[in-house]
């Protein structure tokens, strides 16, 4: 197929852009077939906006007129209102920006097109790979091993090739767990607790069903991870009755009688269609200027996106909880063990691990828990809040996770190698990207597309200096504690920099932020000047003490 | 004093508590846990002492403060819990002014600085600099006595044409003499912000001074023909004040004004609003959606909203229109005062400096007349008069540092301590409910005004990020007053909540940072200094070496003070971070684990203040 096909009017000039908070511009609008590209040609300020087909989440046409009207919502909440003269055109255009935003083969992407302009210096796709990461944990503890098992990715569609299991569980007894979970997804490690040796696993729920199945070889493995004469958690991350229903459908959840070194919390999170619909009225709410205050608040209630954060952000601290204070070993899994399984253990992370909340190591997180577990990122991140399809694999479930990440940062502002922008960039590269990182559901199906090979990595561009420079916080200071953020609702907050970006002038913050970098730069300098003043005077003191001798 | 004290942890759900020693002392009650950490209160802080139930760990008591400090003490022996109840129920309650803190507090000044202390705020001086008296305005000696209005200062800004019979006049059409007075000028715009209260209109009462005294006013401004007159009530609230005689201007009767009403609820609304807000954030185990829709039903950020809108209409009115605008509610203490001294913010940078938000308080606050005494209930008295109305003041004041973070050259602290001293009782400036008060009172020779005190320890107050450039002088400040702008403002309302709080300031750091930053650029003048003097002297060693040779102790002895002052700098940059995040102690989630592992058996637990046995 030819793009070329799809773009009937392929320029459009005397278009009219129309942004909140910015005077309307005219110019010339063009379409290719990955970008619609609007320039204007006034001469104090020329600007370009370029926005990918798969950033606009939902259009929408209308006329007065011949004139032509086209409202575009982005998957990044902006919204953005075009004016084009000529009907014909209009329709044209519309129609263009209908069919390319909306294409469903994976390979006509831009990530496939797309040709970086800079210079590689390193090839992101390479940047973490599980055996690094395995290194680092030999190096600290022995009772665990690299298996192969899933290397044609036969015995778990979803999980990566190699996988971190308990050494004293051979491929065979892995095959047979296998079995016994959701999807295949076995119990593998998630993350080792340095200080005390504690560990936490995620999987899959056990697929017992209504009579109560078990399996020796399941019980063994995660057994195995625990301390003799210690206890452990495993932390259902949907409610009890959810977890009873699951049986009915052949899931189900870990019984005492079984387990019985194991103690089980339940904890509800919602997932999919809630959490879509959640962020779909949030949307709405930050989007409508002529709320009084009631009904904003009330819409905030509504949407219940906060009541998530919560949530979740509950349910990590106490799994962190349970490792650091409590001293035992952790299992976490929901039902597939794909979504809100990796919310818990991602955050739980953040808060345990100082390596986790440095650039890196968040890089490294989100590779780990999100990319290689196999969070099916093109299902949930194929609409955002503008979707009018409403299809039960869409979800925010990454947009989430990142949200309870700020939620923590704006608690511990120094303690974080990142700052908020980082992490709204991950939003926007997670729904849409000229990069490949994002495609696909797992790694079995990245590897199908030959991502590595046929598109670049966002990390190869993330980690160029220049890059990073815009994602660094500047008060940055290694901690090397816990961090324990507060869950009561009066400490959370609304994530500004993402849902009300697009709707209030950000002037007036930014240049304070811009000062208050000013100032830690400033602090840098001076200290610097005073180091070397300080030692040429004290060389200068020297000379003179010698000359007197 | 009493020992073995509990102190429970208000949101805890596990009934955490430390245990130490109480004192009550004649001004503070005092409480020492094992760990030799002081919580002082004021007894003019205690909102309300309750005592609850008898439990099987001893006597509750619980003590809400104006601060919003909320302490729960569980007491071993009941007698003692019921006489420190009644200690503190005596103490709390002041009957006469003389009895409260500020006439004994003693700072160690001596009668100069005490003097000094309280002409640091020089209303005359504030007239000048706005501009008046000018062509058009000028001071008028009609209440020098406190004859016609009892409520206002001596000193009066009103136009020149206003005649003393045009003065009287007015004052008696206006509720409690409080005629239309200047309470400030835009010089550029040459157009004013007046004040008064509610006029004596009834159904169709008119007088005929009170419309001269308006076109006056209209009049005092060249550029706009018409004024507007803003009452800051509901629309309802006024057409009700009718029937009891008084009520609105009638826009028949005056010429070129336009009226309008702006809707800000009465103090009792304001009260019973507060009271709904500090219940559901009190709430222990509060979900987000009880949160959010207790914030709601609250609806105190509506009236927040709603006295925000007003102060910007107000500004639009002078900023846009060039007009004059004369606000008045109901006795033009309350909403007048909120949205005058709001609106004067917007327009004017110097009282978005430390000194100017001093002068602006005393102004529109003190001077006119804001019932401190009744509305902070500084004395026992009818509970009905007290209203969070300054609060209010300080939150939109708060909001407005939110929006513009370097428009404002002091900081959330600044706002939290004049507050914490609005309710202490402990300086002379807030007692009493009006100025002819005060001087009944002899506040001055008696007692210490505030604000040395604060511009003393000014590094506390101080903005970090301000910008005195933000904004040319007299050019506003436009809030943006979407609903979503407005926040519940935590630090206020748990301000000793420790827990719930960032545990790493951004905005401690920085002020810091910016302190060290001046700091070290002295540094480098003095190190360049020697550095540059050194460099003289080894020029001149050659020529002048046994010269120097004869005192060679000097230079050994100069650096050392160089060295020390710069010492504690380089470590500085640890001290500034405190990080408390590690400690589960005084953190929440300990409970979480408790929640799941079973609660033990015959325990005691408190829920919402109300001791129920569970075995």
């Amino acid at each position: 197929m030819e793009f070329a096909e799809l773009i009937k009017t392929p320029r459009a000039d005397n278009v009219v852009l129309h942004r909140p908070f910015h005077a309307a511009v005219e110019g010339t609008l063009c379409l290719t077939g990955h970008h619609l590209i609007f320039s204007s040609r006034s001469r104090d300020n020329a600007e370009e906006l370029w926005l990918l087909h798969s950033n606009i989440d939902s259009s929408e046409k209308r006329f007065v007129g011949s004139l032509g009207t086209i409202v575009i919502k982005c998957k990044d909440l902006r919204i953005i209102q075009l004016d084009i003269p000529g009907m014909e055109e209009c329709l044209n255009i519309a129609s263009s920006i209908e069919v390319l935003s909306t294409l469903d083969s994976v390979t006509l992407m831009y990530p496939f097109f797309y040709r970086p302009m800079f210079e590689l210096v390193e090839d992101g796709w390479r940047s973490f790979l599980p055996d690094k990461e395995f290194e680092l944990l030999s190096s600290v503890t022995d009772e665990w091993r690299l298996s192969c098992i899933n290397r044609d990715f036969s015995v778990c569609p979803s999980y990566p090739p190699v996988v971190i299991v308990p050494k004293c569980i051979n491929d065979e007894e892995l095959r047979k767990v296998a079995l016994f979970r959701h999807g295949s997804r076995f119990p593998v490690l998630s993350y080792y607790h340095r200080k005390n040796g504690m560990i936490m696993m995620r999987s899959s729920q056990p697929l017992t069903g209504t009579n109560g199945r078990r399996c020796k070889e399941d019980e063994k493995l995660i057994n195995a991870t625990l301390r003799p004469g210690k206890r452990g958690y495993i932390i259902d991350t949907r409610s009890l009755n959810v977890a009873q229903q699951a049986r009915a459908k052949g899931g189900g959840f870990e019984q005492e009688v079984h387990y019985p070194q194991w103690r089980r919390i339940h904890k509800g999170i919602e997932r999919f269609n809630i959490l879509q619909e959640s962020l779909i009225k949030l949307v709405e709410a930050c989007n409508d200027q002529s709320h009084n205050m009631d009904r904003w608040l009330s819409k905030l209630e509504a949407s219940n996106w906060l009541t998530h954060v919560k949530e979740i952000l509950t349910t990590a601290c106490l799994a962190a909880q349970c490792i650091d204070r409590e001293g035992a070993s952790v299992l976490v899994h929901g039902t597939e063990g794909t979504d809100s399984t990796l919310q818990v253990t991602s955050l739980a992370q953040i808060i345990l691990d100082p390596r986790c909340r440095t650039i890196r190591g968040f890089e490294s997180l989100v590779v780990r828990e999100w990319l290689q577990a196999g969070h099916p990122f093109q299902q949930r991140c194929a609409q955002s809040a503008y979707s009018n399809s409403k299809q039960k694999w869409e979800a925010p479930v990454f947009l989430l996770f990142l949200d309870c990440v700020w939620q923590i940062l704006r608690q511990f502002p120094c303690s974080f190698e990142f700052n908020e922008q980082f992490l709204i960039m991950l939003f926007e590269h997670a729904y849409a990207s000229q990069f490949g990182t994002f495609l696909g559901n797992n790694e079995n199906e990245r590897a199908k597309l030959k991502l590595p090979q046929k598109t670049m990595s966002l990390w190869s561009w993330v980690n160029r200096t220049e890059e990073l420079s815009r994602f660094q916080n500047p008060i940055y200071e290694a901690n090397s504690l816990v961090i324990w953020p507060a869950v009561a609702p009066q400490s959370l907050q609304l994530w500004a920099g993402v849902f009300l970006r697009w709707n209030r002038p950000s002037k007036y913050l930014d240049e304070a932020q811009e000062e208050m970098v000013r100032i830690i730069n400033h602090n840098k300098e001076l200290q610097a000047k005073v180091k070397v003043l300080r030692r040429h005077l004290a060389e200068l003191e020297a000379d003179e003490r010698m000359r007197e001798n | 004093q009493v020992e073995q004290v509990k102190l429970l942890d208000r949101f805890s759900t596990s009934n955490k508590s430390v245990t130490g020693t109480l004192y009550l002392t004649a001004t503070h009650l005092l409480f020492i846990d094992s760990s030799q950490r002081e919580t002082w209160i004021l007894h003019h802080h205690i909102a309300a002492v309750e005592k609850l139930p008898l439990t099987t760990s001893g006597c509750p008591l619980v003590i809400q403060c104006k601060n919003f400090r909320i302490v729960h003490f569980v007491v071993p022996r009941e007698r003692d819990c019921h006489d420190i109840y009644n200690s503190l129920l005596q103490l709390s309650r002041t009957a006469k002014y003389e009895e409260l803190y500020a006439f004994s507090y003693n700072p160690k000044q001596n009668e100069s600085e005490q003097v000094k202390g309280w002409q640091l705020i020089d209303l005359a001086e504030e007239y000048k600099r706005m501009g008046v008296p000018n062509a058009y305005w000028q001071l008028s000696d009609a209440n020098r006595d406190y004859k016609i209005c009892e409520t206002y200062p001596r000193e009066l800004y009103v136009p020149r044409t206003a005649s003393k019979p045009i003065i009287v006049g007015s004052s008696k059409f206006r509720s409690k003499g409080r005629f239309p007075v200047l309470s400030y000028y835009h010089k550029n715009k040459e157009a004013a912000i007046c004040r008064c209260s509610q006029p004596l209109s009834g159904f169709s009462a008119r007088c005929l001074e009170d419309e001269h005294m308006l076109q006056a006013i209209s009049k005092a401004n060249p550029s706009t023909r018409y004024m507007y007159v803003m009452d800051t009530r509901p629309k309802l609230n006024a057409m009700a004040n009718r029937a009891a005689g008084k009520g609105y201007e009638n826009e028949d009767n005056y010429s070129n004004i336009r009226f309008q009403f702006v809707g800000i609820e009465n103090i009792h609304v304001m009260r019973s609003s507060l009271q709904k807000l500090l219940e559901v954030s009190g709430t222990r185990g509060l979900s987000v959606n009880d949160f959010l829709s207790g914030l709601e039903n609250s609806g105190w950020l509506r009236h927040v909203k709603a006295v925000m809108d007003a102060a910007v209409f107000l500004v639009k009115a002078i900023a846009v229109e060039s007009a004059s605008v004369l606000v008045h509610c109901s006795d033009g203490w309350d909403r007048t005062s909120q949205v005058c001294s709001l609106g004067a913010l917007l327009l004017d940078s110097y009282y978005r400096t430390i000194r100017g938000f001093m002068v602006l308080i005393e102004k529109d606050w003190i001077s006119f007349g804001h019932k401190f005494s009744d509305r902070c209930c500084q004395l026992d008295g009818d509970p009905k008069e007290i209203s969070p109305v300054f609060t209010q003041f300080l939150e939109c004041v708060w909001n407005l540092t939110e929006q513009f973070p370097q428009a404002f050259e002091y900081n959330e602290a600044f706002l939290l301590q004049i507050h914490e001293h609005v309710h202490s009782c402990q300086f002379g400036n807030f007692l009493g409910n009006c100025q002819k008060e005060r001087e009944e009172l002899k506040v001055k020779e008696k007692t210490y005004s505030l604000w040395p005190f604060l511009l003393a320890e000014q590094k506390k107050y101080e903005n970090p990020l301000y910008n005195p450039d933000f904004l040319p002088e007299l050019s506003l400040l436009e809030p943006n007053t979407v609903s979503f702008n407005f926040k519940f403002w935590r630090n206020m309302y748990h301000q000793f909540d420790r827990s719930m709080h960032p545990r790493q300031s951004v905005l401690n750091l920085i002020m810091n940072l910016s302190e060290q930053n001046k700091q070290l650029e002295e540094d480098i003048k003095e190190l360049e200094a020697k550095i540059r003097q050194r460099n003289g002297q080894s020029d001149g060693v050659l020529v002048k070496e046994h010269q120097q040779s004869a005192h060679p102790a000097p230079v050994a002895l100069k650096t050392p003070p160089c060295f020390k002052k710069e010492q504690p700098l380089i470590p500085g940059n640890d001290a500034v971070r405190t990080i408390e995040g590690s400690n589960t102690a005084d953190n929440r989630y300990s409970e979480l684990v408790s929640e799941f592992s079973k609660a033990e058996p015959a325990v005691v637990s408190l829920e919402y203040g109300v001791a129920r046995m569970t075995c």
